[in-house]
């Protein structure tokens, strides 16, 4: 690591940033520092790949089963449009 | 109906889906409610605040589905489609009802939002390296697959969620727990792209720490 100048982002402001990065929302030129402190700093990229964690760990892994009796009323509406 | 345009948002698969609809094929349809009911009972959750209500708005949706299966263009997708039919009628069912809109109320996006991480953890202003980690994240590299996707982890994920802020939950709701893109969740929920990345920003901010502190009590002694 090199010493911190006024250029560089400290690792609170990644993580304040770290959702626009993720989101490809960054101006080029933040794109870059944020790059360019990620390269240097394990830590902040700990960080980030708990964020990544976090959405994949969110996910809904299966799809929802529908109640027997919802999707009975459900087809039964289908049969009376289909009419 | 016209020929879907080249680059529209239709698939293939949804418009075959589509001609079977039409042609009345229960197991289409059937493949459908599958599919969609439950995100489309989470968006009139997110609108509606309420599981009865959600569930009343849902059945309703399903007939406008319906009635205007006829009249889709296939301008979107078949699922943004139907969840446009949901997100009109819980939206019009929350002022019947005369709720505010759940995540339109107490958003808090004027306030200044709490930070992401507890300051505490970066190295105070005057110190050589102020603003970096004093008590850095611990990697989860190490944290084994089947722990991270395992029911006790979603739960604690889970259990999070439902405690965020309104706004917050109705965003990541629909962009983590349901795989939207940023583009669907701020047409479903009336936000614009900023404010919608501003709650998500949030929402996952609050959940890691939810999930960091559960992994770091449960890691003790291993």
């Amino acid at each position: 690591m090199t010493d911190p100048t006024t250029d560089d982002l400290e690792c609170r402001e990644v993580v304040e940033v770290v959702t626009e990065y993720l989101e490809g929302a960054m101006a080029p030129g933040d794109r870059l520092r944020f790059d360019d402190h990620l390269a240097l700093c394990a830590d902040c990229q700990a960080y980030l790949e708990q964020m990544r964690t976090v959405v994949r760990v969110a996910g809904r892994p299966v799809a929802d089963a529908v109640p027997p009796e919802t999707m009975a009323g459900l087809l039964r509406a289908f049969r009376d449009w289909r009419r | 109906m016209s020929a879907p345009v080249a680059g529209s948002a239709i698939s293939a698969d949804d418009l075959e889906l589509l001609a079977r609809l039409r042609r009345g094929d229960e197991a289409a349809f059937t493949q459908l409610v599958e599919r969609l009911h439950g995100p489309m009972l989470r968006l009139a959750m997110v609108h509606v605040g309420n599981r009865a209500v959600a569930e009343e708005v849902v059945q309703d949706a399903w007939v406008g589905v319906l009635a205007q299966l006829g009249r889709f263009e296939g301008r979107s997708s078949l699922r943004t489609w139907v969840l446009r039919i949901v997100a009109n009628r819980a939206r019009t069912r929350a002022v019947r009802e005369r709720r505010t809109l759940p995540f339109s109320s107490l958003d808090g996006l004027d306030e200044p939002g709490r930070p992401a991480v507890e300051p505490e953890r970066f190295l105070p202003a005057g110190h050589r390296w102020a603003g970096h980690w004093a008590s850095p994240p611990r990697s989860w590299g190490d944290v084994p697959e089947e722990r991270l996707l395992s029911a006790e982890t979603r739960a604690v994920v889970e259990r999070a969620v439902e405690l965020l802020a309104p706004a917050q939950r109705a965003v990541i709701t629909l962009r983590d727990v349901e795989g939207m893109t940023a583009a669907e969740t701020c047409e479903l929920l009336g936000l614009t792209e900023g404010n919608q990345r501003v709650l998500l920003h949030r929402a996952r901010s609050r959940v890691r720490r939810a999930l960091e502190r559960y992994l770091d009590e449960t890691e003790v002694g291993r």
